[in-house]
C-alpha cells in the first residue's frame, strides 16, 4: 500500500537520505479475469479507475495501456482548465469537471499544481461582445463563474496586449477566474497512484490486439500479454478511437486529426493567466518553469502521426503576434503534435455501444484535458451502474441520428472546423 | 506536404482546403436511401491508420476537387486523381 505524501514526509525523507520513497504504483501481471477493464492508461482511463474504486466500490479493475501511462494526450496538451461553454449538454459537465479539479489534490493526496490563475477570452467586435455575454450568462445559470470585462479592465490586467490592432482591436473580454492550468503529467500519475492503492491493476506495455466478442457480448480483450477476460470493457483511447473500435467492427462519428502545441524558452513571469484570441485560434499561458505554452488550430487533415506541418506553425505564430507582439521576442523551444478524436459536432461521447459489455469514451476533440476528472467520473458511473451520469446524458452515440447534436460552434458535420 | 496535382504538378498543401473521406462521393440515392443510410453517409467514418482516400479542394489554384491517397501515419501521398474522373468511373452522372 502506498503511504501518504505530506510536507512532514518530505522533511523526514530529506533528513534520512530519501531512502523511504517507494514506487507510486505496482507493476502487476495480468489476472485472467477482471470485472472491468479500461483500455487506455491516459488521464481519462486512470481517472475512470480512480472513481470506479473510490465512488462506486469496484476494485477488481484493470487499466491496460499499450505504452507507458500518461504518454499520450495527457502529456501533450496545453494544460488549460475552464468551464466556459454555452450549451446545456456541455456546461454542467464541464462545471462538474472544474469542481473536481478544485478538490483534486486533496482527493488524490497528490500535488497536481492546480493553479486557478484565471482565463480570459478576448472580444474584438460588438457582435462578439453580445455572444460572449450570452455565453457568460449561460455559464452563470449553470453555477459557473463568468465576468465581462470592458476594454479598460482588460488593459489594466493585460497591458501588453495589442489593443489597437487595425483588423481585430481588443474591445473587452469574458473572464473566468476559476479557470487556470494544471501540471498535466501529475494528473495521470496522481490518478494512477490513487487507483493502484485501491487495488486497481495498471498494466503497462500491454497492447490490445482485438476484442473477444461472442454472440454480441464482449467477453474480454486479446492483448500482447495474452487474453484477459472481463465483465465489462471500457475504451478511453481518444485519438486512437477509430483504430481501436475498428477491431470491434465499429465505425464512429469521429476523424483523427493532429493538433500541435508549442513552448518558448523560459522567461520571467509575464502572463498572469490564460489568454485566448477571439478572432483567430490561439491560446497562451505561462508555465511555472517560465515557458510560454501556446497552441492554435488543428492541422486539418486526418492524421495518426504525432507531428504536424509547417503551415499551421506559421498560422499559430501569426495569431500570437497579432494579439501579443512581445511574443516575437521569445524563441520557440519545442513543438509537438498529438492526435485528437474530432467528432462530427465537436462534442464527446460517453456511452454504451451496441455490443453488450463494451463501453466507449472518446470524441474529445482538442478539449479533453480539462474534462479529465468529469469524464472519468461519468465513465465510472456508466460502467458501474449501466446508466449515464446526469452531467453526461447528452453524450450519446445516437444524437446524430435523433438530431440532438451539441455543436458549440455551429459548424455541422465537418470535424476539422470544430 | 506537397500534393502532386494531375494538371498543375506539385503544389503546396496550404493552397488546398480539406474536406474528408472520399466516400463522400458515394452519396446515397435520394429516391431509395433510408434515414439510416443518410446517417451513416453523413456522420460515420472508417478513419483508418494507414492509406486514406480523401477529398482536397484546390481553392487557391484551379479550384478543382482532387482525390488524394495519403498515409495518415506517415503523411506520404501515393496517388492524386481528379475527383471528377473518380466520380465518373464510379458511375456518377456527367
Amino acid at each position: 500500500m502506498t503511504s501518504r505524501y505530506s510536507g512532514l514526509r518530505v522533511i523526514k525523507e530529506a533528513l534520512t537520505g530519501h531512502k523511504g520513497w517507494r514506487p507510486a504504483w505496482r507493476e502487476p501481471d495480468p489476472k485472467p479475469y477482471y470485472d472491468i477493464i479500461i483500455i487506455g492508461g491516459g488521464g481519462h482511463g486512470l481517472a475512470t479507475a480512480h472513481y470506479l474504486a473510490k465512488i462506486y466500490g469496484q476494485s477488481n479493475v484493470a487499466v491496460i495501456e499499450k505504452g507507458w501511462i500518461g504518454g499520450g494526450n495527457v502529456g501533450r496538451n496545453t494544460t488549460i482548465i475552464r468551464s466556459n461553454y454555452l450549451l446545456d449538454g456541455n456546461e454542467p459537465f464541464y462545471e462538474h469537471s472544474l469542481k473536481l479539479w478544485e478538490g483534486l489534490e486533496q482527493d488524490l493526496n497528490y500535488n497536481a499544481m492546480v493553479s486557478q490563475r484565471g482565463i480570459i477570452n478576448l472580444i474584438h467586435s460588438d457582435s462578439q461582445r453580445d455572444a460572449y455575454i450570452r455565453r457568460g450568462n449561460a455559464m452563470r445559470l449553470n453555477g459557473a463563474d463568468a465576468e465581462y470585462l470592458d476594454e479598460a479592465a482588460v488593459r489594466k490586467e493585460y497591458p501588453f496586449l495589442n489593443f489597437n490592432d487595425a483588423r481585430f482591436p481588443i474591445k473587452g473580454g469574458l473572464a473566468q477566474r476559476r479557470g487556470g492550468t494544471v501540471r498535466h503529467d501529475a494528473v495521470a500519475w496522481g490518478y494512477a497512484r490513487s487507483a493502484d492503492s485501491q487495488g486497481v491493476d495498471i498494466l503497462q506495455n500491454c497492447e490490445v490486439t482485438g476484442f473477444r466478442i461472442d454472440g454480441g457480448v464482449c467477453k474480454g480483450v486479446e492483448t500482447s500479454r495474452g487474453f484477459i477476460g472481463a465483465g465489462k470493457v471500457g475504451c478511453a483511447v481518444a485519438g486512437n478511437s477509430g483504430k481501436l473500435m475498428s477491431m470491434a467492427e465499429m465505425r464512429l462519428p469521429i476523424e483523427s486529426h493532429v493538433l500541435q502545441a508549442f513552448v518558448s524558452e523560459g522567461l520571467k513571469p509575464v502572463l498572469p493567466g490564460v489568454i485566448t484570441f477571439g478572432a483567430g485560434h490561439f491560446y497562451v499561458s505561462q508555465s511555472d518553469k517560465g515557458g510560454l505554452v501556446f497552441g492554435g488550430d488543428i492541422d486539418g487533415y486526418n492524421s495518426y502521426a504525432q507531428r504536424g506541418n509547417l503551415p499551421v506553425v506559421e498560422d499559430v505564430c501569426e495569431s500570437g503576434m497579432a494579439i501579443m507582439p512581445m511574443i516575437g521576442r521569445a524563441r520557440l523551444l519545442r513543438m509537438w503534435g498529438g492526435i485528437m478524436d474530432m467528432s462530427m459536432d465537436g462534442s464527446p461521447i460517453i456511452d454504451r455501444t451496441h455490443i453488450d459489455g463494451l463501453y466507449f469514451n472518446g470524441g474529445w476533440c482538442y478539449g479533453g484535458f480539462k474534462a479529465t476528472p468529469a469524464s472519468g467520473f461519468a465513465f465510472a458511473h456508466l460502467l458501474a451502474l449501466d446508466e449515464p451520469h446526469q452531467t453526461a446524458k447528452a453524450y450519446r452515440f445516437d444524437r446524430f441520428a435523433t438530431g440532438h447534436m451539441i455543436d458549440e460552434k455551429g459548424m455541422g458535420n465537418q470535424p476539422n472546423l470544430h | 506536404m506537397l500534393i502532386n496535382h494531375p494538371l498543375l504538378g506539385p503544389r503546396d498543401s496550404s493552397e488546398f482546403i480539406y474536406l474528408g473521406d472520399a466516400t463522400l462521393i458515394d452519396r446515397p440515392d435520394p429516391e431509395t436511401a433510408s434515414a439510416q443510410d443518410w446517417h451513416d453517409y453523413a456522420y460515420l467514418r472508417d478513419n483508418p491508420a494507414g492509406p486514406h482516400r480523401e477529398l482536397w479542394f484546390h481553392e487557391a489554384g484551379d479550384r478543382s476537387w482532387l482525390v488524394v491517397t495519403r498515409n495518415t501515419v506517415t503523411h506520404e501521398i501515393t496517388s492524386v486523381e481528379l475527383a471528377r474522373d473518380v466520380a465518373r468511373s464510379q458511375g456518377r452522372s456527367k
